[in-house]
This record gives C-alpha cells, structure tokens and sequence, in this order.
C-alpha cells in the first residue's frame, strides 16, 4: 500500500504517492518538466540537468528526474533562477555542439533545438575546446556525428536494454565522446543493427543511412520499374511525422501518398507476411510431427537474426529458415511477378518502407537474392522516417489525402498479417494457420490474446491436436537473451518462440518516427501504436494467412504447396557465424 | 585521446595465468571491472584489446564499458610504455613558465603524441602534475632525473635525450 505525502507545486497544494519523483509528481500535476537525458526506467542519471527544480530549503537546484517527493515538499518548476539555469545548461550544451541546424535531417525535430527555442537560447557565451569527429559511416544503417552529440548517453542505455552495449561514453572531459571500444567501426562490433540508438537519440548525433535520394533517383529513370511495400506497422506510425495523434492507422493516405510519390506499383509487406506465415507454419508442424528441433524460433527480425549468428550459433538449428516478409517479397517480385509481368528483373527496383534500420543490413545478405547474383531482393529499405521526409520533400499535405488502395498482385491481406507489426503478432498469425491446419478445420476463434501485450515475455499454452503447444513472445534483447538461457538449461521447453529485438516489436522499432522525450516517456507508444494494428485486424474479411486469395492463387500457381523445392528457392533463407572482432 | 597500441601483443602464458587466478578469487566483488583492469596493467603495463577481451569475457562486462573506464582513468595505458618515461611536469609554475612549448617540441622530436610511446620503444611521453621542482621550473623528469630551467630549445632537448 503506498502512503500519499502533501507537496506543493508552483505554489499549488497537492496530495501525491510517496516515492513519486518530482518530474512524476509535476507531470501528473500537468507541469510539464523538460529533460533530455532521462528515459524512464533506462536511463535515470540526472545528467543533462534540464529538469531542474527549485525546493524550498534545498542548497541547489534539484534535478526533478532522480529527486523523491517528501512530505512538506514545495517545489517550484518556473522561477527566474530555474529558467535562468536551464538557459545556461542549454549554452553549455550547445558550446560542444556543431549547431550546423540548416543541414541537419532532425531539424525541427531536434529537443535541443526545442529546448534552446523555448529557452531563448539563440547564441551561447561560452567557446570551449570542440574536438572535430569523423562521422561513423561504417554499417549500412547508421551515421554518427558526434559533434551533434550532447553526451545525454540515451543512445548508450539503448544499447545497453538491447544486450549488445556496443556504444560508451569513452574519454574525459572535452575528449569525451560516444565510441566503440578501441573507436572500433560500428561495423567491427556486436552491432545488431536494431536503431533503437537512432530513434531514442534526441539530436542529430545518430541519423538513420539515408537512402531517399537513391529512390527518387530510381523513380526519375524510366528505364526502371520501381515496386514499394510498405511493413504491417508503418500504418500505425507515419501519420505521427505528420502531427497526428499515436496510434492513427493512416493506411489510405500512405498508399496514396506513394503513388504521388511516383512509385509504378504499391503493394502491401502483409500480403508478403501471409506468406511467411504458410512457410513459417509448415516448418512448425512438420518439426513437431517428425520430432525436429524444437523450440522453432521465428525469423522475421533482422536485428534477432543478426544476434543469433553473432552470439548463439547454437540455435542454428532452431531459427525458422524463413526469410522476413521484406525478403519474401522482394523475393517473389523479382521472380515470380517479374516472369508474370514481362519486366526483366534488372529492370525492377524493389523499394520496402519498414519500421527497422536493420532491414537495411538484411537486403546485403548475400543469400538475399533469388533472382540470382548481383539482384538483391530489395533494392532499398526506407524507416517511417525517410517516408515522411519523402512526403514532406514532394510538398504533399499527407493529412489531406484521400485514401487509396494498394495495387491489385500483392496489395491483398489479412488480419494476421496486419499484426505481424506488434510483439506476439508473428505468433498469433501462425498459431491461427499451425492450429487449424493440425486440427483439420477452420477455428472458431482466432484470437490467441495471451501473446498480445507490450510486455517483454508473455507465455501461453494452446492445444492442438491433442498436443499442448507451448508458446513464448519475446521483445526486447535482453529479455530475449534470458529467455534463450532459460531454454538452452532445459527450464523452459517452448514449442515455439517469437523473437523481435526491439521492445514491443515493429510498432517500436528503431526506425519509427521519434517522438521527444516528453511524449516517449510519458505516452505507451507500443501499446497504442499496436491497437491501431489490432483494429485492423478485427475489421478484416480475412483473418488468417492461408485463406488470402492472393496466397492460393501463387501457390497453386507457382510454389506447389508450403515448403516445396521452389518456394524454398524464393521464401527461405540461411545462416552464417558473424565473428565480433571488437 | 589516448594513443592505443598498434604494436603486437607478446603477452606470456604466465602472464594469463596470473591474471586468470586474480580474476578467479575476486569475481562476483563490487566494482570488480576496474580492480581487473588495474590488475591486468600491473602484469602487462597496459591494456591491450586482446587483455580488455579476456577481462570483458571472463566478467561478463560489455568490452565497449571496460574501455570506457580505461580512457577515462589517467592511469591506464592503451599503449605499451617505453623503456624510459618522460613527465613534462604542467604544474602552474612549469606551465607558467613554458612547458607546454617543451611538450610540443619533444612531441615533435619523438614523432610521438603525449600518452604515446616511440616505435623502438626507448621512450613514453605523458605531461602529468606538479613534480615538486617548481623552483626549477619548466622541468621534466625522464625515470627519477629531473632537468629543470629548460628553454624549450631543440638543441637543448636533444642533448638531453641524447644521454639515454
């Protein structure tokens, strides 16, 4: 039972929850407190020193984000003295900070910026030593410039809830700087690629790789055709860029928008989904009739692949040889479509709009390319974010769009592939199709809500077929990582398990729009995020992946039957060891 | 920044061994990384990627923290120490007095940075505090000797290296 205490705030008299922290108790009184560093549950330093507060009796300034309430307690968030000292942490930030804003891809979306805007802060008085950094360009999906780094380390607890903990704070004093260690190239080091870095990054020290300018390069040459898809979560996120509310399914006026864009063809990541989930179930029920290795994990993610041939090559065997829906229909637009359509594969530029940065890193996969060598199966893959800059570039008014529909040959989806953006969603689409197919019949319910929830590790047990399947969702890496110890000791035996490496899944992924700290840590983004996916779900005709009218004609056309020789060919992937050198 | 060593590393199986049975009576203790770290230099005279791998590995501390911890601590060498050491001593009175043109110069005659050592590996450079000698100031110490009332003339520095 927790005991309430009486504070005051900005003069007002409140009663709050002892144990509370100022920041909280000011938040809940609807006084908006600022801070940079601070991320809830992550990254609790009182370092940045923007959310300091005056209390009555204290020596100094307080810093709201690590300080309890007490009984008594009178704090005051808007005094000269605290705005004063804000305004001078805002200058001493921005004298170690390049303040090259009007070539800067965060600018207007910068909380320094804001923050320096709504302190008036248009100069600084201090000229301290500034080190020159090269930027880190080493991966395929991530630029580093540390001199836009503030040093806030929200990038550093990012890393480190994704258990790899590649990034510190290195040096001393002026020197200090964000680094690998031994200032090792990203590339060099455990880096799975997630972005969670990026998206948690409050300047524009970590910018996604940029890759716009290549897709407007492909549009203009009208010897190619260029093919978009868009990833199930994308919906439930690219409206937020535009000032909409979280959790807005804007799917109409994306489609519409990236046919103004120029794209010749739409077509829909879900309809690919749908068909990792009749590859992905097959493999499952095949494992589990003939005794193969169990638990199947899934390998929709890219960031949890890239981890297991980093860290866990032990689990080779249990990995689903399924490739992610991006890599599925990429796959199947330069072979299948392009032998159905006429167009030359050369010809075609596949372009995927996804929620990750390490889809980015997926589409060099060397085993990514099954219209052979030198043809990856997409070309490109954009984050929400470039979307949005597209948008904005070509001066669409996004929010007035009419909605439009995905074109016709892969435009075509169901509910369980809609949900393949929120963590469990991957699960419940297979579980939908493994039970019905196991049972011989078309399920009554399909709604499996015990792996839904924006918890790290939810587990259920289902029957099917006489057999009870035990299932695990798990995002986030380091609850991933303990729940792959708890496997491989023999604690748990899981039939199957969802891995998604960012937290929450998709929804959350590291290539979302980045919402400032004062809406990240305050607002369940996974959560609602999820239930503009989950909406949609419930509103489809077709809620299971093996009855999508697009997956019987192409495998009656084409694949044969699930896991056949050709579908393994276009749909299946495989793994190699990734050495860490640093 | 810290000069890290690009010199191969001729660590000794005896030298693993001692480091590998510190590691083992001390794990599970507080504060644990930086005692390794302190130890793993007391063997080896600095901290190589190959020993901040093993520390990181046995303690199951991330490599990019221990490495953090080892340039933000003065005392931790990334790069291996020369046979003789020369402190240019950047107490208020050396400093005053000049020694920050003394430590470019001999940076300059080495063709080292301070924190480095030479490739023969005769001398490490490092500026470090008051030495106590300020009525010689600028002085420098190379070992236990110390040469005070410099000009920062190269001759000078010269001679002085000379000798060693």
């Amino acid at each position: 039972m927790s005991e309430n205490v009486n504070i005051k705030i900005n003069g007002m008299e409140y009663e709050v929850e002892a144990g509370l922290t100022v920041l909280d108790a000011c938040h809940n009184a609807g006084v908006d407190v600022p801070t940079l560093c601070w991320m809830r549950e992550m990254n609790q330093i009182g370092a940045c020193r923007m959310c300091v507060v005056e209390v009555k009796g204290a020596k100094t300034l307080v810093t709201a984000c690590v300080f309890p309430v007490n009984d008594g307690m009178e704090i005051t968030t808007n005094s000269k003295k605290v705005q004063e000292a804000r305004k001078t942490n805002l200058e001493l930030l921005l004298s170690g900070h390049d303040q090259n804003c009007l070539s800067c891809v965060k600018s207007t979306d910068c909380e320094l910026q804001q923050l320096c805007r709504d302190y008036g802060v248009e100069n600084t008085r201090f000229t301290g030593a500034r080190e020159r950094y090269e930027f880190e360009t080493s991966t395929l999906h991530l630029v580093r410039d540390n001199n836009k780094c503030i040093l806030c380390r929200r990038c550093v607890a990012a890393c480190k809830n994704q258990h790899v903990s590649v990034i510190q704070p290195s040096g001393r004093g002026f020197e200090t700087h964000i680094a690998c260690a031994f200032e090792a190239p990203l590339a060099e080091t455990g880096c799975i690629s997630c972005g969670q870095c990026i998206v948690n990054c409050p300047t524009g020290a970590l910018v996604e790789r940029d890759c716009t300018d290549n897709v407007m390069d492909a549009i203009a040459d009208t010897s190619k055709t260029v093919v978009v898809h868009t990833a199930p979560s994308i919906r439930a996120t690219l409206g937020e860029a535009f000032g909409m509310p979280v959790g807005t399914n804007v799917e109409g006026k994306m489609v519409a928008a990236l046919k103004r864009l120029g794209f010749d063809y739409v077509f829909d990541t879900d309809t690919a989904a749908d068909f990792t989930i009749m590859e992905e179930a097959h493999e499952f029920v095949e494992r589990v009739k003939n005794g193969g290795t169990l638990p199947l994990l899934t390998s929709c993610c890219p960031g949890w692949a890239k981890y297991c041939e980093m860290y866990h090559e032990e689990f080779f065997g249990n990995i689903s040889s399924c490739k992610s829906p991006q890599g599925m229909m990429g796959g199947m637009l330069k072979t299948y479509w392009a032998e159905k359509t006429g167009i030359d594969p050369k010809d075609l530029v596949v372009v995927s709009i996804m929620p990750c940065t390490a889809k980015k890193f997926e589409l060099d996969r060397y085993e990514m390319q099954a219209a052979g060598e030198g043809m990856p199966d997409n070309d490109f893959s954009l984050t929400t974010r470039e979307l949005s800059r597209m948008i904005m570039r070509a001066g669409l008014d996004f929010a007035s769009l009419s909605d439009e529909g995905y074109d016709d040959a892969f435009g075509e989806s169901t509910g369980a592939s809609v949900i393949f953006g929120a963590s469990g969603g991957v699960l419940e689409a297979a579980l939908r199709t493994a039970v019905s197919w196991v049972s011989g019949e078309d399920l009554a319910s399909v709604d499996f809500k015990e792996v839904r929830g924006e918890e790290g590790v939810k587990e259920a047990t289902y029957e099917a077929g006489g057999l009870q399947v035990k299932t695990c969702s798990v995002s986030g890496m380091a609850q991933v990582e303990n729940v792959l110890r708890q496997v491989k000791s023999g604690e748990k035996d899981y039939h199957i398990i969802e891995i998604m490496a960012c937290p929450g899944g998709c929804v959350n992924g590291g290539g979302q729009p980045s919402q400032p700290a004062k809406v990240r840590n305050f607002v369940d983004l996974k959560t609602l995020r999820a239930n503009a996916l989950y909406s949609e779900d419930v509103a489809k005709t077709v809620r299971v992946s093996h009855h999508n009218p697009i997956v019987k004609y192409v495998y009656k056309d084409y694949f044969g039957e699930p896991g056949s020789h050709k579908a393994h060919d276009v749909l299946h992937t495989s793994y190699k060891m990734r050495p860490i050198k640093y | 920044m810290k000069q890290i060593s690009n010199a191969p590393f001729m660590g000794t199986e005896k030298q693993e061994k001692e480091l590998m049975g510190w590691i083992a009576a001390h794990k599970g203790e507080k504060g644990i990384a930086m005692n390794a770290l302190q130890k793993a230099q007391e063997i080896y005279g600095y901290l190589p990627l190959e020993i901040q791998k093993l520390v990181s590995r046995e303690l199951g501390t991330p490599l990019s923290e221990l490495y953090g911890i080892a340039t933000f601590y003065s005392m931790f060498n990334l790069a291996q120490k020369g046979k003789h050491q020369i402190n240019v001593c950047m107490g208020t009175a050396c400093y005053v007095k000049g020694n920050a043109k003394v430590f470019e110069e001999l940076e300059g005659i080495l063709g080292i940075k301070g924190g480095g050592s030479t490739k023969d590996g005769k001398f490490s450079l490092d500026a470090c505090r008051c030495i106590g000698a300020c009525g010689l100031a600028p002085a420098i110490m190379i070992d236990e000797e110390v040469f005070g009332r410099l000009t920062g003339d190269k001759g000078e520095l010269e001679a002085i290296l000379s000798k060693y």
